[in-house]
């Protein structure tokens, strides 16, 4: 039986300070093979220094980072040959036509000349780069800029694919084109990518990993990450009638069913309620049939999705009072 | 990247416009009277001056702006070494210049055809004049690289490099005829003063001494300006 691959990318106990300031604190996960996966944190919480030691670009302070199964530290060469990276600001020659840009990092990257040539026209293809492939790089707006870094770093098809930010600064339409990029690569490459964006990450990645002050605060599949985050389900309701009259029914239906707020009433008498509970199942028949025996004039109900938003600011507090008590 | 930016193109057109202009007013001197010189050497006489502008803009770009434009983080991250880096961006700068020189021969090309005075081109001095200019190129070069290395803005990479050859070329001039090395202390700072004067060398070059300490002097000192700029570029990776 073959020895079973080694995972993509394999992190442990990694530990990177700059003088006196600890950018990455203890971090560790694994990256299995093909997997999308998601970088979140404010900014300053060693989402970029981590990734920098993923492709062996700075050293870590201690720790160990093994992609493919060969160490960074030790075996730099193997590990690039391995990597596409594409770093924060997505740095670009200027004076550069695209087409010029892609032949010589493909080369750089020991590519063969034969191969080249129609690999560019792909990729090229693939970020829909067609129409500006001997425009000068300096030239280009910030969406076609973005893109031309991102068919670099995919240009000699690495095991593993890094991308510091890459969808900052395109509009929803070339959101999209990358989206639909990445998940072209779902299953075939490994990739990293770290956003701002929460959506973004939300729809393209497999799994999270939330990072703040340098350690890890969360990490899984966007859908578990909500039920630890968030232990509790909120409801929407407008209405028109007294709240205060309704506290004790919320009670009688759930011991736990509290007002988290109210808004004004609008000129019609509707007023906005939500209401927050600890249970997970469906309550919302329940609420209305309560409401609808007590003279209350119901407008709306509706369970509220949390966002990865929220996930994320209850994350990232969380960590923020962990720090606070130490 | 050096042959893809204009501005090498318009230093390339300047230099030979100043060295044409030179060359020119060399052989309007001889069209005046005998000399004693021919026009190779008087013609290369003048090599400090190319050197002391053209070596800064051709390598004040090459490390400098990579890391100003955050290039240098893609150029790691590819299959490439820091020496390799270095020794590229060298050879780059170093094939460039030679270029450049190699052009001006087409100065001497034109007085050989056009002249029908066979000894107002003298070979000997002229192939000297090119294997100095070749020899010291590279440690000149090298100096512009290591400055490269230091800055984060060409301007100042720039300038550095002028000082370092300035000090080397003029300095090496002026200083070993100061009087206060000449006291018997100092002998042994005079001799190795004496060793690295530039201007000295040429003049055996162009006579048709090549002495092989001079040769080391430049090539030893080539290795070290290329060392110190792998060292720097990795320190700065380490501590950025």
């Amino acid at each position: 039986m073959p020895e079973p691959l080694p995972p993509a990318i394999e992190v442990s106990r990694l530990v990177k300070a700059f003088a006196g300031v600890t950018a990455v604190d203890d971090i560790s996960f694994m990256v299995p093979r093909g997997e999308v996966l998601g970088f979140l944190g404010p900014n300053g919480a060693g989402k970029s220094t981590t990734m920098r030691i993923l492709t062996g670009y700075l050293p870590a302070t201690s720790g160990s980072v093994n992609i493919c199964g060969f160490p960074v530290a030790t075996r730099p060469d193997e590990i690039k040959r391995r990597i596409g990276y594409m770093p924060e600001n997505n740095p670009l020659p200027s004076d550069m036509r695209v087409s010029e840009y892609l032949y010589y990092r493909g080369r750089l990257k020991e590519m063969a000349r034969r191969k080249l040539g129609p690999r560019i026209d792909e990729v090229l293809e693939l970020c829909d780069l067609k129409r500006v492939r001997h425009s000068i790089i300096g030239r280009l707006s910030k969406g076609y800029r973005q893109r031309v870094g991102i068919a670099e770093a995919i240009l000699a098809e690495p095991p593993v694919i890094i991308m510091d930010e890459p969808t900052i600064g395109l509009d929803p339409h070339q959101i999209l084109i990358v989206r639909d990029l990445l998940a072209g690569l779902r299953g075939r490459m490994t990739v990293i990518i770290s956003s701002h964006i929460l959506a973004e990450i939300e729809v393209t990645c497999d799994r999270v990993l939330i990072l703040n002050r340098g350690r890890v605060v969360a990490q899984g599949a966007p859908s578990a990450l909500r039920r630890e985050f968030l232990g509790h389900t909120t409801y929407e309701i407008e209405l028109s009638g007294d709240p205060g009259r309704l506290a004790a029914l919320f009670c009688a239906l759930d011991p736990n069913l509290r007002i988290a707020g109210q808004g004004e009433p609008d000129a019609d008498g509707f007023r906005r309620i939500s209401l927050t509970t600890e249970r997970t199942d469906e309550l919302g028949e329940a609420l209305l049939r309560a409401l609808l025996g007590q003279n209350v004039r119901v407008r709306s109900l509706s369970r509220a999705q949390p966002t990865l938003e929220d996930l994320f600011l209850a994350a990232t507090r969380r960590s923020w009072d962990t720090v606070d008590k130490r | 990247m050096l042959l893809v930016s204009s501005s090498t193109y318009i230093a390339a057109v300047l230099f030979l416009v100043v060295m044409g202009v030179v060359f020119t007013g060399i052989l309007d001197s001889y069209s005046l009277g005998p000399q004693d010189a021919s026009p190779a050497i008087a013609f290369f006489q003048l090599f400090w001056f190319p050197v002391l502008f053209m070596v800064p803009l051709l390598t004040m770009k090459c490390l400098a702006e990579e890391r100003r434009l955050g290039t240098i983080e893609t150029l790691f991250t590819a299959p490439v070494t820091t020496a390799e880096v270095v020794l590229g961006k060298f050879g780059a700068a170093y094939g460039l210049y030679m270029a450049m020189w190699g052009s001006t021969g087409g100065f001497f090309y034109l007085l050989k055809r056009f002249s029908n005075d066979s000894h107002l081109v003298d070979f000997g001095p002229m192939v000297g004049g090119y294997l100095f200019i070749a020899v010291s190129g590279m440690l000149f070069v090298a100096l512009g690289v290591f400055a490269s290395s230091l800055a984060r803005n060409q301007a100042v990479a720039g300038i550095l490099c002028f000082a370092m050859l300035f000090v080397l070329i003029v300095g090496g001039y002026y200083l070993p005829d100061a009087a206060w090395l000449s006291r018997e202390a100092f002998h042994p700072v005079k001799t190795a003063l004496d060793y690295a004067r530039v201007f000295q060398h040429y003049e055996d070059f162009t006579r048709g001494v090549v002495d092989s300490r001079q040769i080391i002097f430049y090539l030893s000192g080539t290795v070290l300006a290329l060392i110190f700029s792998i060292l720097s570029v990795e320190a700065k990776l380490l501590h950025s």
